[in-house]
């Protein structure tokens, strides 16, 4: 991970607010330099824990340290931290140029070539040379969220926070702007703290992924991390497609789940403790009927472009599959996984809540609907 | 057909309107003191208005009531549509405004003599016998000019997102600055609104401002009430022919300015 | 969060302060008043006294009900003449009907007995033609024409504003589902313009059932409305006591008039405010 010393560490950190709980107990280290991303869903505390380390509300037990100086009761405006807001919030009475002035200004740069040059230099980074003089009103979506970040980059920030600033912007506008954002960060080496419910954006962004859910933190890790050996199952679910399996770890690398004993990479688990197996649709191969390790009915065949994304009843368990080979409803297939692409997880209070596709739900294009706003405050 | 009929209803209701402003108008070029007959042409009245000190006097008394009145409503109550705007109980809110509303919804004669009732109660208490004077004009005019001013800036504040401030303050403002730097140039148009409100009701008030003023300080309509129980000269139509004009050039000019405006906000949306 | 708060109750502080002063207090001293004798001792007697005034209360109720629905009917007209007119057109006669708010109302008011007159301008051109002269003034006829005329603009704007905002596809939707011109009226305009109507009838009703100055000057003093009764007991009769009770009365009537009224109308902002 990032060897840089820890430049904002949350402790013990609980809010809550008309006696619901918020965030409860959030235990969080940031690294200077690092590219870290809040992820969850509505409601799961990611942008509160943003606005707390911002300054615009106070927890009510925890400390917040800055470059290890207790922060707690420092307002907003004397903290080295800016915000990228949500719709950007950008102050519609000045012009695009004054907007990127406005916090030099504040700070009583009386030299105008001063403040100009570094607007200029904004400006240039965001890639909005010759803007301005545009007024605000007149930029598209795409161009207003470039000089938000200008406006927040222009007063030298040790750390940025970002508040889902690419949500309101359609798709291929956001690839863009996500690889933007992220040369920019790795051009500055400033600390940037991303909070999205969109765990596609937060795998291909960041150095490390914050899962949340329910005011509590699931899992820190890097992408790869929290792809390929989540936490719980919640992690699981939430990150990508998963079959989620109740399963009993018998011993140090063997497994039995739906119903036989397999061989897996995992141990230190107690003997004969329950588990949850996760097993990524596209882990799984597809075989002809009578081979392979289980073998079920197709109930569904959904053709996605890239692969087929089959469900298959196995012992009443619904499987996602992800696999080019083509299959028909009510055929009867084989399937075999490899002992590495068995994830066992220990059980959790998530456990048996999602991984089963017996209802193919719709919650994963709710989660991830970028139209979905945040109503925390 | 149907648009002879139109403009034919729209000139039965304008005739209606105007026609006793009209004999106001011509009336106040009698050459007699006659407010029924016109006698013959003459500007008489209007040099007689410039030396009619009550009235000259009173019409001073008028302005520096609206001005004062309006400007102390426009800061009371554009603090009073902030603090509105930020409390989160709505039920605190919305008994916050049903209270603001009720010198706009009760009668105007009710208001005045509530008032009236208040400041000689108070004025017995304290011993003073003669309290109706510039003060209680100034009071009244600001309770019932605050509503106006209020239900103006409120919906500008509401349009305004609320993350402006928390955005001024991030970049270094403190929350005092924030306001002025951010939230008062969001909201000055609906302050503007509010203070043009508030001067002309001020200017126009004749019903409160007869229960609460006192011989010491009089304003124009209270001027034009004593007249009109006796015999009305017609030195007060040409003041209201005056004013007339004047009204009507004001309305001329702001109407130009908003299509100018207009046509500017089309020509940048085109661009 | 916390820290804010005070902030946020410093600047409520001088308008909540005024209110409680100068709203809600002179409420209460009405109350007091009118529960109270001169040496301020409780009694009903203004209360009861009010028996006597039933006649005053029905006849501004009367007036005002019929002033406004003279209103209504030429004002409903207007509006939607206003709101299918061209933009330029709309703002033309939206500043002519607005001119004469700005016009001193004593004035105004005060020509129309020039008008009125037996030997007035109407009974001169009448004589003309070879009719009347008819007797106008100091008749309830013309306390009411005093009200439709100072009120009229108050309902017209209302009604305008909503109908300019009435979104046109609606009306070629129900005719397209077959509504006739009267059933599109009807059906459609009439329902979505309701907040303008509610607010433009309070707009009307309340100033006119409240009036003294129009009854006084175009009535000859000879129909008394509830506002002259009240004028009468505070410049002239003293009686505050009287003028409170009086006031407190016509204060619920109100209330209640009201209440009735925003029972009509499901949007009830629009109905408090224009």
């Amino acid at each position: 991970m990032n060897n840089n010393p820890v430049i904002i560490d949350l402790q013990n950190i609980s809010v809550s607010f008309d006696g619901q709980t918020i965030l409860n107990n959030i235990n969080l280290q940031i690294h200077d330099g690092e590219f870290v991303t809040l992820l969850g869903p509505s409601g799961c505390g990611k942008t509160t824990t943003l606005r707390i380390i911002a300054g615009f509300q106070q927890p009510d037990k925890g400390n917040v340290i800055f470059e290890g100086k207790n922060i707690d009761g420092v307002p907003a405006y004397k903290r080295q931290v800016n915000t990228i807001f949500q719709r950007y919030a950008l102050f519609p009475h000045l012009n695009v140029h004054d907007n990127i002035a406005f916090g030099l200004k504040v700070k009583k740069i009386k030299d105008k070539k001063v403040i100009n040059k570094k607007v200029d230099e904004m400006l240039e980074l965001v890639n909005l040379k010759g803007f301005g003089s545009r007024n605000i009103n007149s930029l598209s979506g795409g161009q207003q969220q470039r000089v938000a970040i200008a406006r927040a980059l222009a007063v030298d920030p040790r750390v940025v926070l970002l508040d889902e600033p690419l949500g309101a912007l359609d798709l291929k506008l956001r690839k863009d702007m996500q690889i933007e954002l992220k040369n920019i960060q790795q051009k500055l080496g400033i600390t940037f703290i991303y909070v999205t419910h969109d765990q596609e954006e937060a795998l291909s962004m960041s150095d490390t992924v914050v899962v949340m859910n329910n005011g509590e933190i699931q899992h820190i890790g890097t992408p790869l991390d929290v792809y390929n050996e989540p936490k719980n199952a919640f992690v699981a679910d939430f990150i990508g497609e998963s079959n989620i399996l109740d399963g009993v770890m018998h011993e140090d690398f063997s497994v039995e789940f739906s119903g036989m004993r397999f061989q897996c990479v995992d141990k230190g688990f107690k003997k004969d403790e329950p588990v949850d197996v996760v097993i990524r649709p596209e882990d799984i191969d597809v075989l002809p009927e009578g081979q392979g390790m289980l073998s079920g009915k197709v109930t569904s065949v959904t053709f996605k472009g890239v692969h087929y994304e089959i469900i298959v009843d196995i012992d009443g368990f619904k499987w996602m599959i992800q696999t080019t080979q083509k299959s028909e409803v009510g055929d009867t297939i084989g399937i075999s996984i490899k002992p590495d692409e068995m994830h066992i997880m220990k059980k959790s209070e998530y456990s048996g809540l999602y991984g089963d596709y017996s209802s193919f739900s719709e919650e994963f294009d709710e989660l991830s609907d970028p139209t979905v706003t945040e109503e925390e405050e | 057909m149907k648009k002879a009929l139109s403009n034919f209803y729209i000139a039965l209701i304008m005739i209606f309107l105007y026609a006793p402003m009209l004999v106001m108008i011509v009336l106040s070029f009698n050459a007699s003191a006659s407010t029924s007959v016109m006698t013959g042409f003459s500007l008489k009245w209007y040099g007689e208005l410039f030396n009619d000190t009550t009235t000259l006097a009173a019409l001073r008394n008028t302005l520096v009531l609206a001005v004062v009145s309006s400007v102390i409503s426009i800061v009371i109550g554009t603090a009073a549509a902030v603090g509105i705007n930020n409390i989160k109980k709505k039920w605190l809110q919305s008994s916050i405004l049903t209270v603001t509303n009720v010198p706009m919804m009760n009668p105007e004669i009710v208001t005045g003599v509530s008032l009236m009732l208040l400041f000689v109660f108070v004025g017995k208490l304290v011993g003073m016998s003669d309290v109706l004077g510039f003060p209680t004009l100034l009071i009244a005019h600001v309770t019932f000019n605050l509503p106006y001013v209020i239900l103006s800036v409120l919906p500008k504040l509401r349009q305004t997102d609320t993350h402006l401030a928390e955005a001024a303050q991030d970049l270094g403002c403190t929350p005092v600055q924030s306001f002025f730097k951010v939230i008062l140039p969001n909201i000055s148009s609906g302050i503007i609104t509010g203070f043009i409100m508030a001067f002309t009701l001020s200017l126009d008030d004749f019903i409160i401002s007869y229960f609460v003023s006192g011989p010491k300080f009089q304003t124009l309509p209270i001027v034009i009430f004593s007249m009109t129980k006796k015999k009305v000269k017609p030195d007060m139509y040409a003041l209201s022919t005056l004013i007339f004009v004047a009204v009507l050039v004001l309305l001329v000019l702001m109407n130009i300015m908003q299509v100018r405006s207009e046509k500017k906000e089309q020509s940048k949306q085109e661009l | 969060m916390k820290q804010s708060s005070a902030v946020k109750s410093f600047i409520n502080a001088p308008y909540l302060l005024w209110s409680v002063l100068f709203i809600i207090a002179p409420m209460i001293m009405v109350v007091y008043y009118a529960f109270t004798d001169r040496n301020g001792d409780w009694t009903l007697a203004n209360i009861t006294a009010l028996g006597a005034y039933s006649q005053t209360f029905i006849r501004s109720i009367w007036y005002a009900f019929v002033a406004t629905l003279i209103c209504l009917v030429l004002a409903y007209p207007l509006a939607y003449i206003m709101s299918r007119s061209s933009m330029s057109k709309q703002r033309t006669i939206m500043m002519l009907v607005m001119l004469p708010m700005w016009m001193n109302f004593l004035i105004r008011t005060y020509s129309w007995i020039t008008l009125l007159a037996n030997t007035g301008i109407i009974n001169t051109l009448l004589s003309k033609i070879g009719i009347g002269p008819l007797h106008m003034i100091n008749t309830p006829g013309a306390v009411i024409l005093g009200m439709i005329y100072n009120f009229l603009p108050y309902m017209i704007l209302p009604i305008y504003s909503i109908m300019s905002k009435l979104d046109y596809r609606l009306v070629e939707a129900a005719q397209d589902l077959g509504c006739n011109s009267f059933g599109v009226l009807k059906r459609v305009i009439f329902p979505l313009s309701l907040p303008g109507v509610i607010s433009g009838i309070t707009m009307v009703f309340v100033p006119s059932v409240s009036t003294f100055y129009i009854s006084q000057k175009l009535g000859g003093g000879k129909y008394l409305l509830v506002g002259d009764s009240i004028e009468m007991q505070f410049q002239s009769a003293y009686n505050y006591n009287l003028g409170a009770s009086l006031s407190l009365v016509l204060m619920v009537m109100i209330i209640i008039c009201m209440i009735i009224m925003n029972k009509f109308a499901d949007n009830e902002e629009g109905a408090m405010i224009i």
